[in-house]
């Protein structure tokens, strides 16, 4: 199974990555949270999926799920819920401000 | 002594704010205190008595890097000259420069100059040596520029900072080489166990790259050509960094590196013939010179190079001479810049073409040039030290202890004459100097002022370095027991004593090679309009200073382009050359290590279930980028991350699913609250060929980040760390939830912090609504 869940974040990282080329501030928002996505499956891949039970102390279990991962993407999550949500407002700005939300179109001047 | 050191810089921190009172109080003033007190503090270590001082201070000591002092008898001298010249010098600027000059900055960068050559001359550890030594580069750079409003300016500080910080880098790579074969950072360590980089087979390298950074900073043929640039500076700078100082820094390395390096011949050819050919070289080029700052800058590549010669000589005699020179030099040379500075304060101008017949305006300069500039041409008089150290240069070049074979032979033969050559043309140029700017016809007409004597305080600083060219020149011993010789035998590794006479006899060799240089210089002076047409030859077309603007010209060009070449604007374009960068490095690096390792034996179960929400998962993905519809791509995103809670839900993972769900629902939801405002999802008009790379880079990423995760899980190069929170949870942070635990106790710092971006983020979110309505209300 973990085979199929690298082959998920990586397809995951593939659509990501392709929405963050294109020129649409939307489209590279999406992109970005996708790519999260595929992160935090990335992280979890990496311990050992199903071993044992949930990481909550019980009377009578020895055996439970790698917590590191878990506490980690927890994190991860909601970092990546702010950077969305900065990212949106930003680009709702943008498009306010510059009227366009085309990427090609929101160069610098030439004087930097 | 770290206080000594330390001064100067505690003094350039207070300046800024003493420099605003510069209307009623020149901040000159305040600066001249510090090498007087340093000056005070070090002097009295002078005696026939001296013994080597070591003081040391901790700084990094788990990188071996200590201010540690050793000041013995080398250092003492270059400490008087930096703090008593320094002190000179300051006074001088408080009347060369005018309130309204940036007295702040002025004054800063030189006590930065002052602290980092007195660390450079007192630092037994190289590293420390080292930063001393680029603040020196620095702080130059920033005088030269000082009048930064001047384009000369800006290329002469440039230049020098080019050269010198090349040079300084290679000095790095020499100490770092001998740092590390001898596993020491002391000076005195490394000379100790000198035989370990002796026959080290890197000792080539490492004799060139250190007499790189000494011949740059000394300005060496052929790396002089930043000197007579860095002429642009204020004259007080160029007095005391450019002539007494800094541009020594390079023979004081010399020097101090003597004792180990001497024992190789190379250290004796190459020294000695660059030393000797700066010397024929500068003396050569300076008669040529228009500018009164010019041919002292010439001059002083000429002085030093012949310093540079004698430390290559390294006979007792020679290296004896060449540290009485290093003072001689700093006195008479001194009191010339400080004599051209007021001919250019009172005429306007430092043209010696404009200049001449001053002798009657300016007489108390006048007088004080004359004794200066015979003393630097070695005239035999009893009150000019200048004739001192020249007859012992010319006693040492006669008395080479070198090998009678192979270049050192020929080179053995060929000194006295260059010697000889070399000085005569000194003796042109201190000549031309004199003559040419206070005897002759005056040209008032051309002066753009009326020249007049300057003001006392200006004077009372040449006074008394030529006081000091005329004591040196009349009672040599008086320093010659206390100071030289323990100077002397600092550099030699051995004691080294000698008297000095002014008379020898008749017969005495160098006295003879005086008179020749005498007789041959007032001829060539004479007749200096005849052969003056050879310069047009000799440089002509082809000089250093071609090559370097070329260099620097082509440098300029090349990275212009290239930087124009991919920095085009298009972030797009950035991102692409970001992935496809880290691509190409990820897939090499694996494919070079063989870091790609599948692993089949551990793995989960197989469900349909998880399979199901996965392909739902990738379906959805994929149509995020096939739609044109805004609400479609959203709500499809929306089915990822919901899947991706579903699979949380699989792999035993309770808090992240219900954060995931929550978290999913909010974005959701402020998609659909913003997209409303943003412009529809237009066809993607882009070409063929940039899907296809956009296509290329994103599956390959995609593939990468899957090798990666499937590697890292078939290979285990370490024990787990997670037991330790399974352990521990109950006993060191009293919860049962492990991943609760985690976040709050084991990890609180990293919550903390997430708390806090979060909180940074929603304050820019605020701001950027904000504002625009502000901005809506004012309208």
């Amino acid at each position: 199974m973990e085979l199929i869940m690298a082959v998920l974040a990586g397809i995951l990282f593939t659509t990501g990555i392709y929405n963050l080329l294109q020129k649409q501030l939307l489209r590279i928002i999406i992109g970005t949270a996708l790519i999260s996505h595929g992160a935090h499956l990335f992280i979890l891949t990496m311990g050992e999926l199903k071993r044992g039970a949930p990481p909550i102390l019980t009377e009578g279990i020895e055996n439970y799920t790698d917590p590191l991962p878990q506490a980690l993407i927890l994190t991860s999550i909601v970092i990546s819920f702010g950077v969305t949500s900065l990212l949106l407002v930003l680009a709702y700005r943008a498009s306010q401000v510059n009227g366009t939300d085309n990427m090609e179109q929101l160069r610098g001047n030439d004087y930097e | 002594m770290l206080l000594a050191v330390l001064l100067p810089f505690i003094i350039a921190i207070i300046i800024p704010f003493v420099s605003k009172w510069k209307d009623k109080i020149h901040t000159g003033y305040f600066v001249t205190i510090v090498p007087v007190i340093i000056f005070i503090y070090f002097v009295r270590f002078i005696g026939s008595g001296f013994e080597p001082v070591m003081r040391e201070y901790s700084w990094i000591p788990s990188l071996n890097m200590n201010f540690a002092f050793h000041l013995d008898g080398l250092s003492l001298l270059f400490v008087l000259l930096i703090s008593g010249i320094g002190a000179l010098v300051a006074f001088y600027s408080i009347f060369y420069l005018h309130k309204s000059e940036q007295l702040g900055h002025f004054y800063v960068y030189f006590l930065i100059f002052m602290g980092s050559m007195l660390g450079v001359v007192l630092s037994d550890n190289v590293f420390v040596l080292y930063s001393f030594w680029e603040f020196t580069s620095l702080s130059s750079f920033l005088l030269i520029g000082f009048w930064n409003f001047k384009k000369e300016s800006r290329y002469g500080a440039l230049k020098s900072m080019l050269i010198t910080v090349f040079g300084g880098l290679s000095l790095l790579g020499a100490l770092v080489f001998m740092s590390v074969l001898t596993n020491t950072t002391s000076i005195r360590e490394m000379i100790s166990q000198q035989q370990l980089i002796l026959n080290s087979e890197f000792f080539p390298l490492i004799l060139v790259l250190l007499l790189l950074g000494a011949f740059t900073k000394s300005a060496q043929f052929p790396f002089h050509i930043w000197l007579p640039d860095a002429m642009e500076a204020p004259t007080p700078v160029s007095a005391y960094l450019h002539s007494a100082t800094m541009v020594k820094a390079g023979i004081y390395l010399v020097a101090r590196y003597s004792p180990m390096m001497s024992a190789n011949e190379w250290f004796f050819i190459i020294v000695s013939t660059f030393g000797i050919v700066t010397l024929c070289w500068g003396s050569y080029m300076a008669v040529r010179q228009t500018d009164l700052k010019g041919i002292l800058a010439f001059s002083t590549i000429s002085q030093l190079g012949m310093i540079m010669a004698m430390l290559g000589f390294g006979t007792d005699i020679a290296l004896f001479a060449a540290v009485f020179h290093i003072l001689n030099h700093a006195t008479f040379k001194g009191s010339l810049f400080m004599v051209a500075g007021i001919v250019d304060h009172e005429t306007g101008t430092r043209d010696i073409r404009k200049l001449g017949g001053l002798m009657t305006y300016l007489p108390i300069t006048a007088t004080l040039a004359v004794f200066a500039s015979f003393s630097m041409a070695g005239v035999p008089l009893p009150f000019l030290n200048g004739f001192y150290s020249k007859e012992f240069f010319f006693d040492s070049a006669l008395h080479l202890e070198a090998a009678n074979t192979g270049i050192s032979g020929v080179l053995q033969a060929a000194v006295p004459y260059l010697a000889v050559l070399g000085s005569i043309f000194t003796f042109v140029y201190s000549m031309y100097f004199f003559f040419g700017t206070f005897r002759g016809k005056a040209k008032l007409d051309q002066l753009p002022k009326k020249p007049h004597e300057a003001p006392i305080g200006m004077l009372v600083s040449p006074i008394v370095l030529v006081l000091g060219v005329i004591i040196i020149g009349l009672f040599p011993s008086l320093i010659n027991k206390p100071f030289i010789e323990h100077a002397a035998s600092a550099v030699a590794g051995t004691t080294v004593e000698k008297s000095i006479y002014f008379w020898h006899g008749f017969l005495y060799p160098p006295l003879i090679l005086s008179i020749t240089v005498l007789v041959f210089g007032v001829i060539l002076y004479l007749s200096r309009r005849v052969w003056m047409p050879v310069y047009n030859v000799v440089p002509g077309i082809l000089s250093m200073n071609k090559f370097y603007d070329g260099a620097v010209d082509r440098l300029e060009n090349y990275s212009f382009t290239i930087t124009k070449g991919y920095m085009n604007g298009s972030i797009g374009r950035y991102v692409r050359l970001i992935l496809a960068a880290i691509l190409i490095v990820t897939f090499a690096f694996m494919a070079m290590t063989g870091g790609f390792s599948i692993n089949t034996d551990n793995l989960a179960d197989f469900t349909i279930a998880e399979l199901l929400v996965a392909i739902t998962m990738v379906v959805a993905a994929i149509g995020t980028i096939l739609t044109n519809n805004r609400i479609t791509a959203i709500l499809i995103l929306g089915v990822v991350g919901y899947g991706l809670a579903m699979l949380f839900v699989f792999y035993r993972a309770p808090d992240l699913a219900l954060t995931q769900l929550i978290i999913e629902t909010v974005t959701v939801a402020l998609f659909l609250l913003v997209f409303y405002h943003l412009p529809k999802l237009g066809k993607k008009e882009e070409s063929a060929s940039t899907r296809v790379l956009n296509l290329i880079i994103s599956i390959g990423f995609g593939a990468m980040m899957t090798m990666v995760a499937i590697s890292s899980h078939s290979t285990k190069l370490f024990e787990s760390i997670s037991s330790y929170f399974v352990d521990n949870t109950y006993e060191l942070g009293g919860g049962d939830n492990m991943v609760n635990v985690i976040l709050v106790d084991f990890r609180g710092l990293d919550t903390f912090f997430e708390i806090v971006v979060l909180g940074i983020a929603a304050m820019a979110i605020y701001a950027m609504i904000r504002l625009r309505q502000d901005k809506k209300e004012e309208e």
